[in-house]
């Protein structure tokens, strides 16, 4: 389970978390919604370690992300980056197997191809894909290796951070049907951040709306388009009009 | 504001400004002492460095080996020409030889290189930052610092001098082609009046120096790289803060080692 209580995160005067209390059962998947700038990937980075929070408590399965052995905790952990942040100087195969290349669970070159070469397959690439570099493919492309390296390692955990971002919608429903497969396949937790309603509902089981700084409104997918809530009407449904400002 | 109150204003600004300057001293000083840190403890990334020594050293040897070839030369008519004035133009090819080594083979490949690598560096490491790609590095588990910072200065501080040393060869041998084809030197007592005065200290000297300006190459490339600004324009900035860094910091770091090596 991950949980997550009064955590505060500030750059400079801006003020991003301010007391973001939530939790993510084990197995489930979790879609954080809201608008631009409101936090969402501040908000990952802070439970990955790679943003510090100024206050407040980041817990993995009871044990705080802050203490012990920081190797083994990213270890569980798959990330799909907003734009890929695939490696410019490596080859898709060699992305993939990153980790497996690497570090304490480091395999044997042929096998970290070979398990690379699967689990490219598992996001509908082909063998040919492999020995390419990433600016050699289009954007789906990208995204879909991204995809394939966050899972390598068979993660416990996977974050997506806007995972259909830049995508055609039917490359959209691809990636969003991979990813729905994939958390239930592997039974992992999953953190995803999207503004695409469609992606909502396609990976949800959960979601939970960030605005102000904290969480305005978490709930079960279904509820969503019954939560009550002016905020989360306004979002789902795309309106210039309501509580949410559109000049921020 | 009243105008006795302009020289507080100004000393205030003055203040800041060294303050800042200290800050980021500091900044660099860390940064230097956490690369350091981490040269002998594993993990290695061999295949890492082996790209960054070909990338650094092999790729820098054009560039080096002109700017060598053409200083040399210069080198070679501008003591003919000054020592006429003293009859001192038999001076050319020992002069030409102890310049280079010393001080221009080091001095201006080390400047040479640190308009090609870091800028190449810097540009790099901060796209990689801009593109998410270190924070990806983190999640796979991977320091970034280990991974990209120590194989670019362990290559750039092993590489450069070997490029100081090719360059030294190459400008005296700029020196000694326009010795013997414009100055009308004889070719053998051009070659033997080099070797003559030339002492190792002399090549050792330059080769140290060639090292310590490779580690500030690529220290600056890494640094600047890796405190990149948002965008294009903040990997802009930070290529063109690596440049200046490292060409302020190998002619500072020139005199000093300079005065070390041979103030007796």
């Amino acid at each position: 389970m991950i949980r997550l209580d009064d955590v505060h995160k500030a750059f400079g005067a801006n003020r991003v978390l301010k007391g973001v209390t939530l939790e993510v059962p084990r197995g489930q998947s979790l879609v954080v919604i809201g608008g631009s700038g409101t936090g969402k990937s501040v908000l990952l980075k802070c439970i990955l370690g790679l943003v510090r929070p100024d206050r407040g408590l980041i817990q993995v399965d009871g044990r705080d992300v802050t203490l012990g052995d920081r190797d083994a905790f990213l270890a569980r952990f798959g990330m799909l980056f907003q734009g890929g942040a695939l490696f410019d100087s490596l080859r898709v195969w060699e992305n993939v197997a990153f980790r497996l290349l690497r570090g304490p669970g480091k395999r044997p070159k042929a096998e970290a191809r070979a398990i690379a070469i699967d689990k490219l397959r598992r996001v509908g690439l082909g063998e040919a894909v492999a020995e390419l570099f990433p600016a050699e493919l289009s954007g789906g492309m990208q995204k879909r290796v991204s995809l394939a390296r966050a899972i390598a390692a068979d993660p416990e955990i996977i974050f997506f951070d806007e995972p259909t971002t830049g995508l055609d919608p039917i490359m959209s429903g691809v990636i969003n049907e991979l990813i729905r497969d994939l958390v239930t396949e592997m039974g992992a937790t999953a953190i995803t951040i999207t503004h695409d309603m469609t992606s909502v509902r396609a990976i949800a089981d959960s979601v939970a709306m960030l605005h102000g700084g904290v969480v305005r409104w978490h709930g079960p997918v279904s509820a969503l388009d019954s939560s009550g809530d002016a905020h989360v009407d306004q979002f789902i449904h795309g309106r210039a009009d309501g509580p949410i400002a559109t000049v921020r | 504001m009243s105008l006795a109150a302009l020289p507080q204003a100004g000393l205030a600004r003055l203040g800041r400004a060294v303050l800042s300057a200290l800050a980021e001293l500091g900044r660099v000083a860390m940064f230097a002492g956490a690369v350091l840190s981490h040269v002998l403890r594993p993990p290695f990334y061999g295949r890492e460095l082996f790209a960054q020594v070909i990338a650094i050293g092999w790729l820098s040897l054009p560039v080096v080996g002109m700017t060598a070839l053409f200083t040399g030369g210069a080198l070679a008519l501008q003591i003919y020409s000054g020592g006429a004035r003293f009859q001192a133009e038999f001076a050319v090819p020992s002069i030409v030889a102890i310049g280079m080594v010393r001080e221009l083979g080091p001095v201006l490949g080390g400047l040479m290189v640190a308009a090609r690598v870091a800028s190449s560096i810097a540009a790099e490491v901060g796209t990689m930052k801009v593109t998410e790609q270190i924070d990806a590095l983190v999640t796979l588990s991977t320091d970034p610092l280990k991974y990209l910072a120590v194989p670019r200065v362990v290559a750039a501080t092993l590489a450069v001098p070997v490029l100081v040393g090719v360059g030294d060869v190459i400008g005296i041998m700029g020196g000694w082609l326009v010795g013997v084809n414009r100055l009308d030197f004889n070719s053998g007592s051009y070659l033997h009046n080099t070797a003559q005065y030339l002492e190792t200290w002399d090549v050792m000297s330059g080769l140290f120096k060639g090292a310590a300006f490779g580690f500030i190459v690529a220290l600056m490339g890494c640094y600047h790289g890796m405190n990149s600004g948002r965008g294009a324009q903040g990997v802009g900035r930070a290529t063109k803060a690596a440049v200046v860094a490292a060409s302020v910091l190998i002619l500072a770091a020139n005199y000093v080692l300079t005065e070390v090596f041979f103030s007796a």
